[in-house]
């Protein structure tokens, strides 16, 4: 636990204020936001990203290098909207990372959807051979094209790649490739749509949950998930810790707290 | 190595051992409730629900310091009625649960509980000593004597169930707070809430982090405070103590119990060590009470005392 933080001074839950050196547009609503900064970092894991006297929430890191980390954002709402707005030398604070990641298998595939694929990102640059699908709603979506080659692409109005969903192209490409695992983000119904699909192969799932978050460490419980807690216990989980979650799929959990069905997409 | 009781009875409620869980912590939902009872919590407290649904503050709500925590939740809950619908079924959890319950006006206390009342709550809490949600506990003066009197007395009038009354550190007349809710005819003080509130500013933003800016001190810098305040009351009230504030060890919980309380809450204990904190207290409280040849839990409550 101490190890994941060993940035951090002491086991402190507190943000460290870092500055933008550097900001990419990804797509017309995602822009990757850029700081100089070494963190002990497993893909799948998150920080909390502080912008002073607004709010506070959970990204993921989807650049890591040497002294180099990057966090790719949607914009989608208030917070998101003024993150945005940044610019090269402002400075947001950041603490963690929290959670669990990804336990890293050759000869596999990442599903992303939409903004999901920037938790995946850094799965990729640890294993280049990957096969990679990604899916969003159209062309202008599709994120990280420069940076990785080889994705299997497909958007929901063909604008792009295969026509339909990346459960579809997945289902697909299963067909004819075995795959030791596959590693998934994105809007939940598509997550379980996965699982499904990837439990009649045989093959086992890694999955990143998202939930509204407090703390980001596990004492809150604000982001439970039948009995497990998104932040800490998560936000990757197995297909075998799945398998006992019956809100995965189904049920997330509002700010007051309030267990509500997920919108079908 | 010989055998050992750490079972308690509180209030007519037995515990296979006197950890609690602490109201705000990992109490959303019954299956988490469930898990801190897999994690050997002898009773679990849900976090607080009042009349009509709250988002809360804005995050950061909990942040850490070298000695502890500070929040500022800020009772985001879903409501009673929605309340009502997450916790039933409550004997699959495992032991017994303990509803918290909080109101700005008397009226939403009875309103509360009325739509509590057919799940199955083992005892409520009423904490009357948040300091840091405006309309609640402390900046709604209900840590007065004459205010918990009143408020216990209304809840007294439309409950059977236990009443535990959930006292603030802060106040110099703990004493007097908690004889009020004794004899408006309260079972237990639960002591103590979190203290403060305290601020703490990142100084390379220069703002407090905190969005609520201010919040409840908790963990070990509380611990000394909740031991000194829980040996005052065990001498000035005859009903049950829980104790509450910076248990994260056995030795806590034994320190706890020797200044007279008869059960143990334990909240940023999770932080420190995990959510299996529970057993691992236990685990120690157990070792400590072999070596020091004691066999039964209950011999060491008020031990501290002359």
């Amino acid at each position: 636990m101490i190890s994941t933080r060993l940035w951090a001074l002491h086991m402190i839950e507190q943000p460290i204020m870092v500055k933008i050196c550097d900001i990419r547009e990804e797509s017309p609503n995602v822009k990757t936001f850029f700081f100089e900064r070494k963190i002990h970092f497993n893909p799948g894991q998150f920080v909390m990203v502080w912008i002073p006297l607004l709010d506070e929430k959970p990204f993921t890191i989807s650049y890591i290098q040497e002294n180099l980390l990057g966090i790719s954002v949607l914009k989608k709402g208030p917070f998101t909207r003024v993150f945005h707005s940044k610019k090269a030398g402002d400075r947001i604070g950041i603490r963690g990372p929290y959670g669990k990641g990804f336990n890293l298998q050759i000869n596999s595939c990442v599903v992303g959807g939409g903004i999901g694929m920037a938790s995946l990102a850094t799965v990729i640059d640890t294993l280049p051979d990957i096969t990679i699908i990604q899916g969003a709603r159209n062309s202008s979506e599709i994120l990280y094209q420069k940076r990785f080659k080889n994705m299997r692409l497909c958007t929901e109005d063909g604008t792009m790649g295969f026509k339909g969903t990346t459960v579809d192209l997945l289902d697909e490409i299963i067909k004819k490739q075995h795959f030791q695992k596959v590693y998934t983000c994105g809007p939940e119904p598509m997550l379980y749509k996965v699982v499904e699909l990837c439990k009649k192969y045989d093959i086992d799932c890694e999955v990143s949950l998202d939930r509204y978050m407090k703390c980001g460490f596990g004492v809150c419980g604000q982001c439970d998930c039948s009995g497990q807690r998104v932040c800490v216990d998560g936000p990757v989980f197995t297909t075998s810790e799945l398998n006992k979650m019956e809100d995965f799929g189904k049920i997330t959990i509002t700010k007051t707290g309030e267990r509500v069905f997920i919108n079908k997409q | 190595m010989s055998k050992v009781n750490v079972s308690v009875t509180l209030c007519n409620i037995k515990l296979n051992n006197p950890t609690i869980s602490a109201s705000g912590i990992l109490g959303t939902t019954r299956a988490l409730l469930k898990r801190v009872a897999e994690n050997g919590a002898g009773a679990v407290t849900i976090k607080s629900i009042s009349r009509e649904p709250r988002e809360g503050h804005k995050n950061p709500t909990v942040i850490t310091f070298e000695a502890g925590m500070l929040n500022a939740v800020g009772y985001s809950n879903p409501g009673v009625d929605k309340a009502a619908r997450e916790f039933i079924n409550l004997q699959d959890v495992g032991v017994p649960v303990i509803a918290s319950v909080v109101g700005t006006h008397k009226d939403d206390f009875v309103r509360v509980i009325e739509g509590l009342s057919g799940t199955e709550f083992s005892a409520i809490e009423i904490p009357l000593s948040c300091p840091h949600t405006p309309g609640f506990g402390l900046l709604a003066g209900q840590g007065t004597p004459q205010a918990t009197f009143d408020i216990t007395s209304e809840v007294r009038r439309v409950t059977s169930l236990p009443i535990f009354i959930k006292l603030s550190p802060n106040i110099s007349e703990i004493c007097t707070v908690a004889k009020a809710a004794e004899d408006a005819g309260a079972n237990a003080i639960t002591a103590v809430n979190s203290m403060g509130p305290g601020m703490i500013i990142n100084i390379e933003a220069q703002k407090p982090i905190l969005s609520f800016q201010v919040g409840g001190v908790t963990g070990d810098a509380l611990r000394p405070i909740a031991v000194r305040c829980i040996y005052d009351l065990y001498k000035a009230i005859k009903i049950p103590v829980i104790g509450v504030g910076g248990v994260s060890t056995g030795r806590h919980a034994i320190e706890m119990m020797m200044a007279g309380a008869s059960a143990v809450g334990i909240g940023t204990g999770v932080y420190y060590r995990g959510i299996d904190v529970f057993k691992k207290v236990c685990e120690e409280m157990i070792l400590w009470m072999q070596e020091n040849s004691i066999d039964d839990i209950n011999k060491i409550v008020g031990a501290a005392h002359d």
